[in-house]
């Protein structure tokens, strides 16, 4: 009789493991590699290699209309982190802070709408509501892009803040009343400085998604309110050149940066802390 | 006169959740606690005993009753206007913040002056023996060490009451020791009212004034460790409070007929029909067998302790029970399994219960 062993059940094992991953990280990599790669070829076709160059990076930056869309994407992104960031911090508190209710998965889904409502129809919502105030208001500003923004990247600033606030310890603000804290000073000294990093790490993925959106601004901006993804979705239906790859180049540095910190941030709250 | 109480609790009740799923966890409890005093409040998990003492720190509001601190009607003030602080069981010191910060945080929400501040942080850790430590963070202490910024911190701000949630359960043995010596320290140089919750009746015995035996929300007993110890009202604060044998027996004049048949002298007074007797184990001696007045009983096992023996003996109707001896029986006893000796209960000692 064989002895039967106490060996877990494992994928890695199975046959054909290896052939899959690698298909796999190959299909999410090669793209990408090629990507980048092409952002430093010399010559002025994305497919065709023609030799090793930094040039267009630089000729990227002097094109005027790259420059304006990199800033607004930036100006966007930083007020539509901001705003969903502190709307999440407020959205956590609420929905972790108190006794449980059974309307509390309603709540949830609520606050998550972004993430289940499919993009298109928010944005074809949004274009349509935008009309009527454009029309009765005559405002034309970067507000209703920020504004949207804001909107979808509240569920992405408030799932890290829930995660950390639902691990953090009751007690500590229960022993913050009773050191004669009153509950917003409580809140002041004690939960959001224990919150900062997950508060940290929902501002960055709130940021990265407004950032990398596209089908939203398209609907809701304005003319000459192009973000960076929608230049460069218009260059690609224009003409296809090198100089897309280099800003792809650099945002996918941007993201690498971000999403190192953020995970940096989000280990820091997982160590135990006795 | 209402001026030496610190804390006075008026029917105070709690009940979780509502209609036919509440659960009372306190159940209409009066007490009244003095100024300076140690006092515990002792019982099994689930007695209520930590719920009484979240109704005094203001973490939790009573159902109903009252609750009154030096007079004043406390019950529904908010816990930050309490001058009421809290050792916590997990000590819940804040991880952000360094030792001092920590003592310091109820003197900054106090607005208290900054050299006031750095006058009583020191102060404080030198009453607690960390001066060294001020500017470590609390993860960077051991067990010992957290539980004294724990104290150090609810002392500070010189509560009139401090509160302690089973400080020392987290503690191993020999530390718990040690800091029970230290509560009881710096309880006595403060002579702030300490209220303790304990389930550990040895902890208990050690270190109060006066404690408070809890079962099922009430308060089954109050009194002072010895009191409690030798005259427990009953059955259940007998046995929660140290080991003791039972034995039923019924009242006969003076006296008390056991179920093994032998009479047993006792204080009868008030008692009648069927009772139960306690004995502490150290009240049992033994003696030859034959002896006047003694009862009859064989051993069924020795075990040896250091400094006493333990003795398990049977009577004639096999009813069991143990003699603690702290040195040999006189005569010539054994004390080897199967032999015949004789016990006697030393006077006094028997405690008659009613069933």
């Amino acid at each position: 009789m064989t002895i039967v062993s106490d060996r877990a059940f494992s994928v890695s094992r199975l046959p054909g493991f290896a052939t899959i991953a690698v298909t796999v990280l190959v299909m999410l990599y090669l793209p990408i590699v090629l990507l980048v790669l092409f952002a430093f070829n010399a010559g002025p076709s994305p497919a065709i290699w023609e030799g090793f160059s930094l040039h267009w990076f630089p000729r990227a930056w002097a094109n005027e209309q790259v420059k304006e869309a990199t800033i607004r994407s930036l100006v966007i992104a930083t007020s539509a982190a901001i705003i969903s960031t502190s709307v999440a911090v407020l959205a956590a508190l609420g929905t972790t802070r108190r006794r449980k209710s059974p309307g509390q998965t309603f709540v949830y889904l609520m606050i998550n709408q972004p993430l289940m409502v499919p993009e298109i129809v928010t944005a074809v919502a949004l274009l349509i509501l935008f009309g009527f105030i454009k029309v009765a208001t005559g405002y034309q500003g970067l507000g209703y892009l920020i504004l949207a923004h804001s909107a979808f990247c509240i569920p992405f600033a408030y799932l890290p803040i829930r995660a950390r606030l639902e691990g953090m310890d009751i007690t500590l603000e229960i022993a913050a009343a009773d050191l004669y804290a009153t509950p917003w000073q409580a809140f002041r000294h004690v939960t959001l400085p224990m919150l900062m990093p997950a508060v940290a790490a929902g501002f960055m993925l709130a940021f990265i998604t407004s950032l990398d959106d596209v089908i939203i601004s398209l609907f809701v901006k304005s003319a000459g309110q192009d973000t960076l993804p929608t230049y460069m979705l218009g260059q690609i239906r224009r003409n296809m050149t090198v100089e897309v790859n280099a800003i792809s180049t650099l945002l996918i540095g941007l993201t690498v940066i971000l999403l190192t910190a953020f995970f940096l941030l989000t280990r820091e709250r997982n160590r135990p802390q006795k | 006169m209402s001026s030496a109480i610190a804390i006075e609790t008026r029917r105070a009740l709690k009940e979780y959740g509502t209609g036919s799923h509440a659960v009372r966890a306190l159940d209409g409890v009066c007490v009244r606690i003095d100024k300076g005093e140690f006092f515990t409040l002792l019982g099994p998990s689930g007695c209520g005993k930590t719920t009484l003492l979240r109704l005094i720190a203001g973490f939790e509001t009573p159902t109903s009753g009252q609750i009154l601190l030096h007079g004043k009607n406390i019950t529904t003030v908010p816990p930050n206007l309490r001058p009421v602080n809290t050792v916590f069981q997990s000590y819940a010191l804040f991880p952000h913040l360094t030792v001092a910060d920590n003592i310091a945080f109820s003197l900054r929400m106090l607005g208290r002056s900054r050299s006031d501040v750095l006058q009583t942080v020191e102060r404080m850790l030198s009453l607690v023996r960390l001066e060294s430590f001020a500017s470590r963070k609390p993860q960077q202490l051991s067990g010992g060490q957290q539980q004294r910024v724990a104290l150090a911190r609810a002392l500070a701000p010189e509560p009139k009451v401090l509160l302690l949630d089973e400080p020392l359960s987290a503690l191993d043995l020999k530390l718990r020791k040690e800091m029970q010596r230290e509560l009881k320290r710096l309880q006595t140089e403060t002579g702030i009212t300490f209220i303790f919750v304990t389930h550990d009746q040895e902890e208990a015995l050690t270190m109060s004034d006066r404690i408070a035996v809890m079962r099922s929300g009430k308060i089954l007993q109050v009194g002072a460790p010895r009191e409690i110890y030798n005259h427990p009202v009953d059955r259940f604060v007998a046995d929660f409070i140290g080991e003791t044998n039972f034995l039923s027996g019924r009242v006969e004049g003076d006296k008390i007929r056991l179920s093994s048949g032998e009479l047993v002298a006792a204080e009868t007074e008030g008692h009648s029909g069927s009772v139960t007797l306690a004995v502490r184990p150290e009240q049992v001696g033994i003696c030859p067998a034959g002896t006047s007045d003694s009862l009859t009983a064989e051993i069924v096992d020795t075990v040896y302790f250091g400094t006493d023996t333990h003795c398990h003996l049977s009577l004639a109707d096999e009813t069991e029970l143990v003699a603690r001896l702290q040195s040999p029986p006189s005569g010539n006893i054994g004390l080897s399994r199967g032999e015949k000796v004789g016990i006697k209960f030393n006077p006094g000692a028997v405690q008659v219960l009613n069933e």
